[in-house]
């Protein structure tokens, strides 16, 4: 159907654009899905602009993957002549539209999207582009400008450097000082302007961030110079004033990469939908989210996600709470039962109703609770221990230099502190942390291993316990196996059980059946058969009487078995015995029994935190291979209060989880780490995002950010080696504009250099273990 | 050594023009997407109109 779409609007060349065009196209779809949609309220919050008969609006498309994809979204117009206009980032997996809103209506636009096998990922509130960090153009102005100078000035001040004496030039001389004077103001006034507001905020606030002594050096080099220039007495050191603030500004830049598709900061309203089914008066309406309220009734459908507490009105409820509390089993309810948001409906429609509003319901308010006020990991204009130091040095060797000449030449004095002042510009420093961090952020981007920004790699160096959730972090949420327990079970009776549960929808049965496929091909007919939803099914095939399902179930039909324990297993028994369990086994992702070894080996202190029952407690002791503290049936409000216990006692906490139960512990502890299969969608609030197959290798990737400080280090080491020398010359009032000019484009390119080279080779532990 | 003055001036003023032209890019969006247009380019106009 969709080829059909395509050919009829003479697209098939989406074909020919990439070897994999697409994905399984959503030919089909219910309709009623998006009709939310029609709200004006709704539309209100989605459209970004709208005059006339033209509408704007940017849906996040997180199913563009290829070329092809580009290639046809962006040619949507041919196939709908309301659109008008499409255009994709890719890096972003987004899409603007820009349509004719009397021609088509934003529910048939997201329909025909949804069509096409791109359907939009629509949720309340964190609609993303209204909260989008704004791409740094100011930054990019400041860099553009601080170039153009730089350069410039460079380029004018050659003539002076390579002439023999002050006459050769003759009068040009000062035209080039002059315009190299011009030139250096923007760069002061506007490029350089961070600096020094974020010094005086730093000062105002009675400390010295490392941009105090940044701003004192760039301001004391202008000012040198601008007197020597208006005076006659030297040209001035303007190209190593503009150089230095241009290769700063690129280091901030650098350091600065944002992952656009990723969000950081989700709360819950970017997991519930948009809209949302309600019972008027025995009426189906589409109702926005927002405008829900206590006692209305709402209708939820297989697959739909329950968005308030509310209370259980109709039968067959059967909520997966996978996401929200970590159990991984679906629990069956009954009427009059209380159900809470976050969880999703597995059986079919049923009908709630509503006791608290979203906002209210026991998972938002854990983004309420008041440990969660304060803020880390922010990205700060960059504070380094060692800039107190810094200044302190700095000043003291411009002091003994001052006393020095007072003694010996007081004519040097000025000269002499001033070009201390200069050559010592912490500069060098704040070079080597920015491109570091910038290329560590690369290479762990790179192994899927996403930080917010630079302070949580420098959170990494200092965690000394390490809290691990269970159910989708340590285990892959889509990969699960099946055991049979129990008297073995004859062909025969395998396919009238397999016969029997290929009938049940239920996801357990579904197993069953599956397991069973592998072991018998034939089916077989049965002659009678009830299904119990969310408790078991009860059927009669050939000679056996097979009664499959939950302990319940079979404790109501007078069948014991006292040795089974709790967790998800589907029992059975044929004819009156009990015959054994199915077992629903959790894989453990590939590793981490290595991972474990090598973090205890480390010294770190771990800890297991977990929303499922104790089922798995001897399975896991033998993957850690040691004794660590592990508690279970943990509540989202639970894990946080226990990172905070760990932290009142000192310790500086690394949470690895994902799902909504973790969000609280994620956002509390010292660095948050989500762990996702699928990378652009449900993300709670964390300082990194990591794919879930690579978490074997999180031991790597704390020792990589470890070895981030020890690249700084070493390579100022080097650089002070550059200072020394300009020391000399600095110290002896010697310093002309031509060494200075030398020395700080060496000294800038070489630290670029060496960090990149130094960051790659430190990376060969996370690369080398693919 | 007088025309070396003259050229200065209108080389920095050529240089600032491509300044201007840098901030303008900046400012209408151009540097927000760095991949995609790379991809654009790439596609033909008009796809070949089969009418059946």
């Amino acid at each position: 159907m969709v080829y059909q779409l395509l050919d009829e609007n003479g697209l098939c060349q989406y074909y020919d654009l990439s070897d994999m065009p697409g994905l399984t196209a959503k030919g089909q779809f219910t309709s009623d899905r998006y009709n939310y949609l029609d709200h004006a309220v709704i539309q209100e919050q989605l459209i970004q602009f709208k005059l006339g008969d033209q509408a704007h609006v940017t849906f996040y498309l997180p199913q563009i993957h290829c070329v092809s994809c580009v290639w046809l979204l962006e040619n949507l117009s041919k196939i709908n002549s309301g659109i008008i206009h499409s255009q994709t980032h890719f890096e972003k997996k987004e899409i603007k539209i820009v349509y004719h809103p009397s021609h088509i209506s934003l529910k048939e636009l997201v329909q025909l999207l949804a069509f096409v096998g791109y359907e939009p990922v629509i949720h309340l509130g964190g609609n993303d582009w209204l909260k989008k960090k704004k791409v740094n153009k100011i930054q990019l102005y400041k860099i553009g400008i601080a170039a153009f100078c730089f350069s410039n000035i460079m380029m004018l001040s050659f003539p002076a450097y390579l002439s023999k004496d002050a006459s050769e030039l003759g009068s040009l001389r000062h035209f080039f000082i002059y315009i190299n004077l011009l030139l250096s103001l923007p760069v002061l006034l506007y490029s350089a302007s961070g600096f020094f507001i974020s010094a005086y905020t730093g000062l105002r606030q009675k400390w010295l961030n490392i941009d105090a002594p940044i701003a004192l050096a760039i301001a004391v080099t202008f000012g040198r110079s601008a007197y020597e220039i208006i005076s006659q007495t030297g040209a001035g050191y303007l190209d190593s004033m503009s150089g230095i603030v241009f290769f700063m500004l690129v280091g901030r830049w650098f350091q600065d990469k944002s992952y656009d598709s990723f969000a950081f900061d989700r709360d819950y309203s970017s997991f519930f939908p948009l809209g949302v089914t309600v019972l008027e008066q025995g009426k189906e309406v589409n109702k926005p989210l927002s405008e829900l309220v206590k006692s209305e009734i709402v209708l939820i459908k297989s697959d739909e996600m329950i968005p308030a507490d509310a209370i259980l009105l109709t039968e067959g409820a059967l909520i997966d709470y996978s996401f929200v509390t970590g159990e991984n089993a679906p629990i069956a309810l009954t009427l009059g039962q209380w159900v809470y948001a976050g969880g999703i409906q597995k059986g079919r429609s049923i009908q709630l109703e509503v006791v608290k509003p979203v906002g209210q319901s026991y998972i938002t308010e854990l983004w309420n609770s008041p440990l969660l006020k304060t803020e880390k990991n922010v990205e700060k204009s960059f504070v380094h221990p060692w800039s107190q130091y810094f200044t302190l040095v700095l000043l003291s060797i411009a002091m003994v230099t001052g006393i020095y000449w007072s003694v010996y030449d007081t004519h040097k004095i000025l000269p002499a502190v001033t070009a201390v002042l200069i050559v010592a510009c912490p500069c060098s420093l704040l070079l080597t942390v920015t491109f570091t961090y910038g290329n560590v952020l690369r290479w762990l981007g790179k192994q899927k291993l996403y930080c917010k920004n630079a302070s949580v790699i420098e959170a990494m160096h200092k965690i000394d316990t390490i809290v691990f959730d269970k159910t989708g972090t340590l285990t892959n949420h889509d990969d699960t196996q099946l055991e049979y327990k129990g008297i073995t079970l004859s062909k025969e009776e395998m396919i009238a059980v397999k016969s029997v549960t290929r009938e049940s929808l239920h996801p357990l049965s579904q197993m069953v059946t599956q397991f069973l496929k592998l072991q018998v091909a034939d089916i077989t007919s049965f002659q009678k058969l009830e299904n119990f939803i969310g408790k078991g099914t009860k059927a009669i095939s050939g000679a056996f009487e097979i009664i499959i399902g939950s302990i319940a179930f079979l404790k109501e039909h007078g069948i014991q078995e006292g040795k089974v324990n709790e967790g998800s297993v589907v029992c059975l028994a044929i004819n009156g015995k009990f015959k054994g369990v199915f077992k629903v086994n959790h894989t453990y992702r590939i590793g981490i029994d290595k991972m474990f070894n090598q973090l205890l080996k480390n010294g770190y202190h771990l800890h297991l935190l977990s929303g499922d029952h104790p089922t798995e407690r001897s399975n896991l002791l033998q993957i850690i291979g040691q004794e660590i503290p592990m508690v279970f049936e943990q509540s989202p409000s639970d894990k946080l209060h226990y990172i905070q216990h760990l932290q009142n006692k000192g310790h500086l906490v690394m949470m690895v989880g994902d799902g909504l139960n973790d969000a609280g512990a994620l956002k509390k502890s010292d660095v948050g780490i989500a762990v996702t299969d699928q990378t652009h969608l449900f993300t709670p609030a964390s300082d990194a995002i990591l794919e879930g197959n690579q978490i074997n290798l999180l031991s790597e990737f704390i020792f990589y950010a470890k070895k981030a400080k020890l690249i700084i280090v070493l390579i100022f080491v080097l650089s002070i080696m550059y200072n020394v020398i300009g020391m000399y010359f600095a110290t002896t009032a010697r310093l002309s504009p031509m060494v200075a000019a030398i020395l700080m484009p060496i000294s800038s390119i070489s630290i670029v250099a060496l960090t990149a080279l130094l960051s790659y080779l430190y990376s060969s532990k996370i690369r080398s273990n693919n | 050594m007088g025309v070396i003055v003259i050229l200065i001036i209108v080389s920095v003023f050529v240089a600032g023009g491509f300044l201007v032209a840098f901030i303008w890019s900046v400012k209408s969006g151009q540097m927000d997407d760095d991949y995609t247009p790379s991809v654009r380019i790439l596609f033909d106009n008009e796809p070949v109109k089969n009418k059946k």
